[in-house]
Parts: structure tokens; C-alpha cells; sequence
């Protein structure tokens, strides 16, 4: 319908700009927050995340001083470029779907000799979590302008994908909310604050091909397990531990759904 | 809304007939059976999640409202009414018939999103959390979208006086929906304020009085 | 220490733009903590830039400015191959200084 007037107006020449000045005077709140998103990508602190992440991926650390570069995050070891939007993926050294979080600990633990499930414990923002903030930004960063292709040629890949459904429309908590209770239909808003629609693939840059992303609000560099958790947080769940099955499975389910999309990791958001 | 949602399940009918021929032909593969994709991730959950301050693993333990309505599917029809009729009668009537209270105390709770979460102190009160998904006064702009609109919503339903026998309907309906939600749509994405002990008897009653009270900026603007 | 800064100089008809991200907590000293304890204020006060060694800017800076601040600023005349140099100092007393050339 719109389009057809659209067609109809410039079919009449003068009437043209008119009908283009009448959509931009329709900018909304939307508009209004990717043009302050807009105006901070130029100083994006995220960079600074990047630089750290880079670093401690060439330092030699932990028990067994050694450093990442060796480490497989589905590529091959030490293939960086271009692993982030095939990721989780299967690994056969560990059995298991990892998302890059999940991976980088595995990587820590036999590489260096770190305790992984400490880290994995560790509070947000501190100590190795601290450093693991830097290791996403970097690694991400080195996927920034690809498209997510999420390999679903393994069995457990595929059953991945499956139960990360299952466990995105699962109700629970005094609230009954479930992650499909806000991101299952398009053009909704908690708030002013848009709502894509993880159920299907949200476009270039929106939802699952936004994290890792700077917080202005926090000043700190969220990775996927810390989105998850901060929506796990307002669903008025339990605590879903870091790289739990359960998250691994959500972004299986969210990153298969993106296929296509450009990653714009890390982004920076309000 | 029925005739959308019985299109939907039929062409949902469809696209499983379908799927089940693919499996067929190709000698189904290797993803396990449905049942068994439900039970690990049931398993998933089970094994992911820890307690964290208040927020106890008992809320991952989902009753049947939860449970049914897990899925892109909705449950048949014979469970919505089951679930329905189950919600209806754990609503709790105000006890003294007083259903209104003050709707400036109801715009406050309106306004007020905190609660619940493993980051909020044991015993401190919950918020309505209603303009996070509904528009209600004129002047808040800032508002969702997830539900519908509420403005001017005891005055496009008729009620200049509340306590008036005409009114007792939408009255009754109104308490009842934000006491529990499912009591009349088994998989609302509204959650069961009262019931779940989200909100209490009090705090109910102030937020009656901003949808309802004819003075409340919602049917007042 | 603190970490690096992130500078870019890019040249451009005659000057150079200055892009510097720094890396600082700029705790404002009017929050507090869990426990309801004033976090003690932390933030740059001072900033200043040079061209080739020639100081080209200096600022005063306080609490309002937003965590990991950036920077951007144009140096005339600057041309490639020009080294600027950034400094910070903040209300501890800690001081870093990170220098890049003019692309």
C-alpha cells in the first residue's frame, strides 16, 4: 500500500520531495538513539577493550606461562580473523557446543593452567573476568563487517539449536516471563527501548550481531554470557551460570537465526 | 484474534505434516525425538541454573500456565480452559469489597519497574512494573508496547462510577486480571501480580484507582 | 599503571585531527557503594597535548567527565609524520603520557 503511493507520488514529479520530507519528519525516539549511537561510534571505548584483548592474547600467563596463541576457536589454533560469526560451534577436543566465552576458558585452562571454573565463578568485571571482557572485544572485533554463519552440520549443533528453542519460550519465574515474552514479535518496546525479534534474524548489526557491546551506562564491556545474565537478572530467574549448556544453547538458537547478518561486535550501546 | 490463531495452528499443522515426510526421506537422521529435545532441555535447565540471593532455584519449577505455554504453539483448547479456570478461582477478592485505593500511590507503582530480581534485598517491595509494556497516562511518555494501551481505560469502558452496580463487571474483571492474568488468557505475557505475590491486596487497590478513578489523569486527560 | 591510550592523528588539508580514547575509571566521588559507603572521587584533572614537543593544548578536567573519556581535537599546521604526545594526570597523583605520528 505505502509503496504503491510512494510510486504514485514520484509518478507525479513535484509531489516527490514532499512525500520524502513527510517520512523523514517521522523520525522517532528509535531514530533519535541511533543517532546518538551514531555520534559515540566514532569514540567508542570498546576500542580500548580491544587493545587489552590483543595484548593478553600474545602474554604468556597462568601456571603453565604460556600464552593463547595457540588456542582453537574453531579455525584452527590460533586463526582469530573470522571465528566469532561461526560461533558456537562443536569442538571435538572438549565434546561440547561452545560459544567464544565457554571456548576461551577451555583454552585458559589447558593452555595456561588456569582454573576454569573459578573463573567461571568470578563476578563480572573483576579479576579474569576482567581480562576475558578484553579477549571478546579483541575477538570479536576481528569478525567486525562479517556475516554470521553458524555451522549446523553437527548432530550436536543441530539439538543445540533445538533445545535453545525450547529454552527460549521456557516460562518460569514469579513473572512467567520467558525470553520470547519480549523478543518474539516485531515493533515492541519495553519502555523506549526497542525490542528485536530474536526468533527470526533481526537485520545487520540489531540484537545477536550487537554483542559484545560498550556500555555507557556501566562503562564496561558486555560479552554475550553478560547480556544473557542481565536478561536472566529482569526475567526474575535463578542465576544462569557463565557459559552454562543453557546459554550456550540461546545462542546457538539466536546466532542460527542471525545467519546472514553483519556483526558490528563490539557495538556500543547506551 | 480465534480465527488468526486457528489459521495459525492449521498451517502449524501443515508445516509438521511436511516435516515428517522430509524425516522420512531421509532416513531421519540424527536429531532425537521431540520428547527427548523437551527432557534435555528440561535437564538444561535444571543443570544451569544456580540460586542468587532471592531469586531460588524453586522458580525454575514451572506449574501448568507455565509449563503449557512453553512453545510457539498455544496449548489446546481443553488445557486453556483448564489453566483458566484453575487461575480464576486463586483470585483473591478484596476482602472488605473495597476494590479502589488511592491512584496517586497506583501511578507510583505504575512507574516503579524494581523487584524481584537476585539484586533486590529480601522484603523490599515490588513495583507494577505497568509502563514498561503499557501506555496509561497522557503524560508519561515514556511507555511500552508489549500489552495494549490502558488510556482513558475506565472511560472507554463506561465507568463514571465505579462503585455503581453497572460498573461491578469491568470492576470485578479489572482486579481479577492484574490479580491473575491467566485467569483469562491462559498464556497472557502479563504476570500474575497477585497471585504470585508480586504485588499485595493494597497495592492492588491503588493501581484499580489509576485505570479506574475517573479523577485518575488516565481517564481524567 | 594505567592503561594506554588509544590516539589517532589523522592529517587533513593542513592540520591534523586528534581522536584520543583514555582509559580511566573518572569516579565522580558523589556515588557510593553496596554497602552505603562514599566511593572516593578519581578522576583526571589535567590533560595537555603537544606537536613535535610544542605544547598545543591544555585542559581542566573534573568529575563530569564520563568514564573512559574521548578526545578530539585539531592541531593547525600539523602535517604527517608530526608526533603528537597526550598526557593525563588525575587526583592521585598518576600520570600517563602516549605519543603517536600524524598519518
Amino acid at each position: 500500500m505505502l509503496m504503491n503511493k510512494f510510486a504514485i507520488a514520484c509518478a507525479l514529479g513535484s509531489l516527490c520531495t514532499l512525500q520524502v520530507q513527510a517520512q523523514q519528519s517521522s523520525s522517532s525516539s528509535a531514530d533519535a538513539i541511533a543517532q546518538y549511537r551514531a555520534m559515540l561510534a566514532d569514540g567508542n571505548p570498546a576500542e580500548l577493550f580491544e587493545a587489552k584483548g590483543e595484548e593478553l592474547w600474545k602474554t604468556r600467563r597462568g601456571p603453565k606461562n604460556a600464552s593463547l596463541e595457540r588456542c582453537d576457536l574453531g579455525k584452527g589454533p590460533g586463526v582469530v580473523k573470522g571465528v566469532f560469526v561461526e560461533l558456537p560451534r562443536y569442538f571435538a577436543d572438549t565434546g561440547r557446543v561452545q560459544d567464544l566465552e565457554s571456548r576461551l576458558l577451555s583454552c585458559m585452562e589447558t593452555l595456561q593452567g588456569l582454573d576454569a571454573k573459578q573463573i567461571a565463578a568470578t563476578a563480572f568485571g573483576r579479576d579474569e573476568q576482567k581480562n576475558l571482557e578484553g579477549l571478546v572485544a579483541w575477538i570479536s572485533a576481528e569478525s567486525r563487517g562479517l556475516k554470521f554463519n553458524l555451522p549446523q552440520s553437527h548432530p550436536q549443533e543441530q539439538k543445540m539449536y533445538a533445545v535453545g528453542k525450547r529454552l527460549f519460550f521456557f516460562r518460569g519465574g514469579p513473572y512467567d516471563f520467558a525470553c520470547a515474552s519480549c523478543h518474539s514479535e516485531e515493533g515492541k518496546r519495553i519502555r523506549l527501548q526497542d525490542l528485536p525479534n530474536l526468533t527470526k534474524n533481526p537485520g545487520d548489526g540489531v540484537g545477536f550481531a550487537a554483542w559484545p557491546a560498550y556500555r555507557v551506562s556501566s562503562g564496561e564491556l558486555w560479552g554475550m554470557q553478560r547480556r544473557l545474565n542481565d536478561c536472566f537478572r529482569q526475567q526474575r530467574f535463578p542465576f544462569p551460570g557463565y557459559a552454562s549448556d543453557v546459554t550456550v544453547a540461546l545462542a546457538t538458537y539466536m546466532g542460527v537465526n542471525s545467519k546472514g547478518s553483519v556483526s558490528i561486535a563490539p557495538s556500543i550501546k547506551r | 484474534m480465534t480465527t488468526k490463531q486457528s489459521f495459525n495452528r492449521k498451517s502449524l499443522a501443515l508445516i509438521g505434516g511436511f516435516g515428517t515426510l522430509a524425516a522420512v526421506l531421509v532416513g531421519c537422521a540424527s536429531l532425537p525425538s521431540d520428547a527427548e529435545l523437551d527432557a534435555e532441555a528440561r535437564a538444561m535447565v535444571r543443570a544451569s541454573f544456580r540460586e542468587q540471593g532471592i531469586a531460588k532455584l524453586d522458580r525454575i519449577e514451572q506449574d501448568l500456565a507455565q509449563q503449557a505455554c512453553s512453545s510457539e504453539q498455544q496449548p489446546d483448547e481443553a488445557t486453556t480452559k483448564r489453566i483458566e479456570s484453575e487461575q480464576l478461582a486463586t483470585v483473591k477478592w478484596p476482602a472488605n469489597g473495597q476494590y479502589l485505593g488511592d491512584w496517586r500511590e497506583g501511578e507510583k507503582l505504575a512507574q516503579n519497574g524494581r523487584g524481584m530480581t537476585w539484586t533486590d534485598a529480601a522484603g523490599s517491595p515490588s513495583g507494577g512494573n505497568c509502563y514498561n509494556c503499557h501506555q496509561i497516562s497522557k503524560a508519561e511518555i515514556s511507555f511500552g508496547t508489549i500489552g495494549p494501551s490502558l488510556y482513558q481505560y475506565g472511560k472507554l469502558r463506561g465507568v463514571s462510577n465505579p462503585a455503581a452496580p453497572e460498573s461491578a463487571a469491568i470492576v470485578q474483571y479489572t482486579w481479577g486480571k492484574i490479580w491473575n492474568a491467566k485467569a483469562y488468557n491462559a498464556c497472557s505475557g502479563m504476570p500474575r501480580f497477585g497471585h504470585a505475590g508480586v504485588l499485595n491486596e493494597a497495592q492492588v487497590r491503588d493501581i484499580m484507582a489509576l485505570l479506574l478513578d475517573p479523577k485518575s489523569p488516565v481517564n481524567a486527560q | 599503571m594505567a592503561d594506554p591510550m588509544r590516539i589517532r592523528a589523522q592529517a587533513q588539508g593542513g592540520n591534523a585531527v586528534v581522536r584520543v580514547l583514555m582509559s580511566h575509571e573518572m569516579e565522580t566521588g558523589q556515588r557510593k557503594d553496596a554497602a552505603g559507603k562514599t566511593i572516593p572521587a578519581w578522576h583526571i584533572t589535567e590533560v595537555n597535548a603537544a606537536l613535535n614537543g610544542k605544547p598545543v593544548l591544555s585542559a581542566q578536567w573534573g568529575p563530569a567527565i564520563s568514564k573512559n573519556p574521548f578526545l578530539q581535537f585539531t592541531v593547525k599546521g600539523a602535517k604527517a609524520g608530526d608526533k603528537i604526545s597526550v598526557t593525563w594526570v588525575d587526583n592521585k597523583g598518576d600520570k600517563r603520557t602516549d605519543e603517536a605520528t600524524v598519518a
